[in-house]
């Protein structure tokens, strides 16, 4: 397939302090003891998209980055680490790694996507309907991240289940409208010569863009040439190719497809040939070429683009990493009820212990649990619904519930942990309770101490 | 009777339903408009000829057979003629079938005559409520279900209406009922009604919602393929509900829209949806064509011209469409095309040819006639070489030898056309004069205040006069001299269809012309250019650079209403004596409806009062600074409720710059002293005249000419702060 796909891994998300550092930028936090960027890098080695580029802020992540996958990839994938500028937003981001691009179409994901959709059927849907931008959607969680776990949300002020508004056509597989961000607090606003030339619209809230498109990649570059304002390609980009689609600019101003053509072609014959697709097409025409052959049948007096969707099915798994929220949900998703997603084979009990890892006596681990390589576990332990990473020293009486703790973790005796995200190096001594609690890299929590919803880090020097 | 006995079938259905309340009707036997003028001078428009049967019947039959078993037959306009006709006709004589007469003389809308029901108190259930112009088959047992059950569930559903799926063409933005074109936003899961805007302003390239709706469902469903078919289910509370609003005129723009915008009651609509059945209604002549073409198609079944179901016509359908009455008189060698239908008693002369079209009883047409696509009702007499396309021609019209009807005219009652005359396209004959401008206000809440000027061409007026000629030339009723229709002719053209809000050629009976089109379609294209240019989205990163124009434009008339509405409680409080309290609630509320702030309210009460002191009578500059200081200590009360802090009182020095620029010049003299005399009144405190200052200190020289004149005051002002600042 000509595609190239760029994979956006972002650098350290200030969201995400302090599980994030210089040493490990967001796109290689652990989900299941496993880098998240590979999950999107394996799914797209799965529909045979291997052309990637990963597209990472700060110089420090791009030097973990490229470390990481030249060791993982270096035979499966070709994959090109490229530094772009910090805080430039998705769609500058796009711009910086603009000159790399050569495919007809590219696929642009997120880095933080764990999901099982597959990309290839999203390029599919965009090159079936030779649309300028495809988008996958998915169900919004129902009442917001908060409701899937039984941790307490902090962000509960916040409107439930508001996350897109998005207009389909009646067949939904064309993008009619979109609303995010700042746009969801003012009223709906519709374009009348969109709805007229479709007929009718649905207007969801209960769809989610998921991060993942498609792009047509002259338009692409057309794009972020001329607007050079817009940052984000979900709040700029796509809305504006959205809205635009029945009065096409991007074609307008004769982006030439040479490479793929070897010549340019006259709009007359495109016409032409447009005409003939759709009278060879034994489906019907979409609204788009309706419109743009206006009433007169003969020629298409209107420009169009196509903005399409890929709506992934309820039963697919799909949630990005952006929160420290969503980390716990996501690392209790994979190795719980989306555990086909790790890659793993769970035993007989449901859970996973990596032959390495030692356990003491009287110490149970839960299902829908992980221990990872060579970590010892002393007396008495009990581990539920909780991801441990390598090599952790864990001591005796220790409870570990619904949290996650990365390597080289020492534990000592006698600590509670529940619903608590432990960093590489930390270090726990005696009698600790964490609840809620989040502890950066290389801490040291001292003996007795209990805290309840805090974020533990050292300070930046 | 195939009718009668379906609507038997259909009442067996669910008897003790039925049994309990009997299923009503209220039937409006006047449209309130004024689309079918000049016919509807002389003939109600219910008793016009559909098909050869008057459109009332079609109403009454269908409501029969769909199990209704009490109707309310609502007359106004002509109302003894609708009474007449229902005398005579058998639906007074129905089992199972009550129609009664409701008269009124006065009523101008439909709000009028269900608040008059209302008042007669007839209505004990659920009802129906059409107008006698509807042609409908479809069956009412799923719909009244469906409102019924969701009545049990929520006492707020009062109505439920029909829509079909109907897209407009793209190009004229109408149906091909000649309506204008629809949007919608349903409910997808409970067919809840939420948005509704027909008569669509295009101008507006959008569509607004409110954010709200989606708050507690996760999808809507916007329509634009969906037509109103003016059936509506409602409950009693409907009635009530227009008595409540006494301003409720029109079903739809009023009654229709108040409750969906109206979020206090909390009322709901709901949507049916009819898939197989036909339901439509004849609302200009667009609409009489098409839904002729439809009868005679028999997607109407079985209302369609060979199923006896009123009167005693004996009609038979042969092939390609063709139905013939069965005495007709028609010549061997004449041609009847397809879809036609010759009524009883017609004699047809040789070599005529007739296709599409629907000829009334009792007409004779002579020979070498040609006919197309036009309704000829009864006793009509066309004589020979006559040519007619896309005509309407009321009974008793007489054509002489070689006259033409081209395309779009409606020839009314006994309208007599002189040899070879020519009619042009869209002109309407009648005996009866165009009524002046006066006759047509009384139904302005219907017929719209004709922002868009009609375009016609008429007999006299050649097509290079201007439109704004046309319409002056209109207002001063013009009597047009019989000989204008040919020798022998006897009518007046009509020069403009009254309340014909739109192009002629849009409610027409004839097809759209071809240049029509073409220019429409340049039109389409010129707003698209002109919508990329304006009112399109500005891209969301840029959202705040562009300004709307148009937003613009209504802030500032938003400003200026808003001062005049304070102004004139002002100057009623000085003249009544009001207190002070009263006042500022008064203000209050007119803040809160106009979204102002406070330092707004300052400024335009400070306005008020300053115009007040310029209009009491002076004939010095001393004087006026008198009568202000008398305005200023009266109503200083008022004016300080509104300075809670600086930045109001600088707003307040502000206006009054304003004002000695512009509105009131007179004040420029003595600026400074009166912004001395607020400043000794406690008005304004010396920090806001320090910092209006300040404020202006970096201002064009041409923006300072007030701080100047206030010059010596203000130093003053900051030495005495100084000294204190030293004492202290």
């Amino acid at each position: 397939m000509d595609f190239q796909v760029v994979v956006l891994a972002g650098g350290t998300s200030k969201k995400l302090v302090p599980l994030v550092s210089k040493e490990l930028p967001k796109a290689l936090l652990p989900v299941a003891n496993r880098p998240v960027i590979s999950y999107v890098l394996e799914l797209l080695e799965l529909s045979n998209l291997k052309d990637i580029i990963v597209a990472v802020e700060g110089k420090e992540a791009h030097d973990c980055v490229e470390h990481w996958t030249d060791e993982a990839y270096i035979d499966r994938l070709r994959i090109k680490v490229e530094r772009v500028p910090d805080d430039v937003g998705t769609a500058g981001a796009l711009r910086a790694v603009a000159h790399l691009l050569t495919a007809k179409d590219i696929l642009v994901v997120s880095g933080d996507i764990v999901s099982d959709v597959s990309p290839g059927a999203v390029a599919a849907a965009h090159r079936r309907h030779d649309a300028v931008v495809t988008t996958m959607l998915c169900s919004a969680p129902v009442s917001g991240p908060s409701d899937s776990g039984s941790s307490v949300a902090k962000d509960k002020g916040k409107k439930p289940g508001h996350y897109d508004r998005i207009g389909l056509d009646p067949t939904k597989q064309f993008l009619l409208y979109i609303a995010t961000g700042t746009e969801l607090e003012k009223d709906i606003r519709i374009q009348k010569s969109i709805l007229c030339a479709v007929g009718q619209m649905e207007i969801r809230s209960d769809l989610m863009d998921a991060h993942l498109y498609a792009f047509k990649r002259s338009v692409l570059q057309e794009v972020l040439k001329q607007k050079d304002k817009f940052q984000s390609l979900k709040r700029d980009v796509l809305p504006y190719l959205v809205r635009t689609q029945l009065s096409s600019e991007v074609l307008l101003n004769g982006v030439p497809q040479p490479e793929e053509n070897g010549h340019e072609k006259s709009s007359y014959q495109n016409n032409e040939e447009m005409l003939s697709q759709i009278l060879a097409n034994s489906s019907t025409a979409s609204f788009h070429e309706l419109y743009a052959l206006g009433s007169r049948c003969s020629f298409p007096v209107r420009r169009t683009h196509k903005c399409c969707v890929y709506i992934a099915s309820n039963s697919k798994y799909c949630m990005r990493l952006n929160s420290i929220q969503a980390f716990n949900d996501i690392n209790r998703d994979v190795i719980g009820d989306a555990s086909h997603l790790s890659g793993y084979s769970f035993s007989a009990q449901n859970n996973i212990i990596h032959p390495s890892a030692e356990l003491g006596s009287k110490t149970t681990v839960g299902p829908h649990c992980m221990l990872g390589e060579a970590s010892i576990m002393g007396d008495k332990c009990s581990v539920k619904r909780s991801v441990i990473g390598r090599h952790c020293r864990i001591g005796s009486n220790v409870k570990v519930v619904n949290s996650v703790v990365m390597n080289h973790v020492s534990i000592a005796d006698g600590c509670t942990i529940q619903n608590s995200v432990i960093c590489s190096n930390v270090q726990l001594q005696e009698r600790v309770v964490l609840k809620d609690c989040q502890v950066g890299a290389n801490f040291v929590v001292t003996t007795g101490s209990e805290c309840k919803g805090e974020a533990l880090a050292k300070k930046e020097k | 009777m195939v009718a009668q006995k379906k609507g038997a079938s259909r009442g067996s259905e669910d008897p003790e339903e039925l049994a309990r309340v009997p299923l009503q009707a209220i039937l409006l036997a006047d449209s309130f408009t004024t689309k079918f003028r000049p016919i509807t001078l002389e003939r109600p428009k219910v008793l016009l000829p559909l098909v050869n049967a008057p459109m009332i019947s079609y109403t009454l039959a269908w409501l029969e057979s769909a199990g209704v078993e009490e109707v309310f037959v609502f007359c106004c306009a002509h109302s003894k003629q609708v009474i007449k006709y229902l005398e005579n006709s058998e639906w007074f004589s129905q089992p199972n079938f009550t129609v009664t007469t409701i008269e009124s003389h006065d009523s101008v809308s439909a709000g009028d005559a269900l608040r008059l029901i209302y008042e007669r108190n007839v209505i004990h259930g659920d009802f129906v409520l059409i107008s006698g112009d509807t042609v409908s088959n479809m069956s009412l047992t799923q719909v009244l279900q469906e409102h019924k059950e969701r009545r049990k569930k929520d006492s707020n559903a009062v109505m439920t209406i029909v829509i079909k799926r109907s897209k407009p063409s793209q190009i004229t933005r109408q149906s091909r009922l000649g309506t204008d074109e629809l949007f919608m936003a349903i409910d997808p899961n409970t067919k809840q009604l939420l948005y509704y805007e027909d008569k669509a302003d295009h101008a507006k390239g959008s569509i607004y919602l409110d954010k709200l709706l989606l708050a507690d469902k996760s999808s809507i469903s916007l329509h634009n393929d969906k037509q109103d078919c003016y059936i509506d289910i409602c409950s009693p509370e409907v009635l009530s509900l227009f008595t409540d609003n006494f301003d409720y005129q029109h079903l739809r723009r009023h009654f229709l829209k108040g409750l969906l915008v109206d979020d206090i009651m909390g009322y709901k609509i709901f949507t049916h949806e009819i898939h197989s059945s036909y339901a439509a209604r004849i609302d200009n002549y667009r609409s009489y064509d098409a839904i002729s073409k439809d009868i005679i198609q028999r997607w109407t079944y079985p209302l369609v011209p060979d199923v006896k179901f009123f009167g005693d016509s004996s009609t038979k359908l042969e092939r390609l469409g063709m139905y013939r009455a069965s005495e007709i008189g028609q010549s061997r060698s004449a041609q009847i095309g397809p879809f036609t239908v010759i009524g009883n008693g017609t004699k047809i002369g040789d070599n005529t040819k007739i296709s599409n079209s629907v000829i009334g009883e009792g007409c004779s047409i002579g020979p070498n006639v040609s006919i197309e696509g036009s309704y000829v009702w009864n006793n009509v007499t066309i004589e020979d070489g006559c040519k007619l396309r896309h005509v309407i021609v009321c009974d008793g019209v007489i054509m002489k030898s070689g006259a033409v009807l081209e395309p779009g005219v409606v020839l009314s009652f006994k309208v007599v056309i002189g040899q070879q005359f020519i009619v042009p396209s869209y002109s309407k004959v009648s005996l009866l004069p165009q009524p002046t401008k006066q006759d047509s206000d009384e139904e302005l809440e219907y017929a719209d205040n004709s922002t868009g000027i009609a375009e016609i061409s008429s007999l006299t007026h050649t097509l290079d006069k201007s439109n704004g000629e046309i319409v002056n030339e209109q207002q001063e009723t013009q009597r047009w001299p019989t000989s204008e229709l040919g020798t022998g002719g006897a009518g007046y053209v009509w020069s403009v269809c009254e309340g014909g809000h739109d192009e002629e050629w849009r409610h027409s009976v004839a097809p759209i012309p071809a240049e029509k089109l073409a220019e429409v379609i340049q039109a389409v294209e010129d707003d698209l250019e002109f919508a990329q240019d304006g009112s399109s989205l500005p891209p969301s990163g840029e959202l705040k650079l562009d300004s709307n124009d148009s937003d613009y434009d209504e802030e500032s008339r938003d400003d200026s209403y808003f001062e005049n509405e304070v102004e004139a409680t002002f100057l009623r409080a000085v003249d009544e004596n009001i207190k002070v309290e009263h006042v500022v609630l008064e203000v209050n509320s007119l803040r809160l409806s106009s979204n102002k702030q406070t330092a707004d309210c300052a400024g335009a009460i400070f306005y008020s009062m300053m115009k007040l002191a310029l209009e009491t009578p002076h004939n010095s500059a001393s004087e006026l600074v008198q009568a202000t200081t008398k305005v200023i200590t009266n109503w200083k009360g008022l004016l300080k409720y509104y300075l809670s802090d600086i930045d109001e009182e600088i707003e307040v020095i502000m206006k009054f710059e304003d004002m000695c620029l512009e509105s009131a010049k007179e004040f420029s003299p003595v600026f400074d002293k009166i912004l001395y005399l607020l400043y000794d009144q406690e008005v304004i405190r010396e920090e806001a005249i320090l910092r209006w200052d300040d404020e202006k200190r970096e201002a064009d020289e041409s923006d300072r000419i007030f701080v100047r004149q206030a010059e010596t005051f203000i130093k003053w002002l900051r030495e005495a702060s100084e000294e204190e600042d030293e004492e202290e």
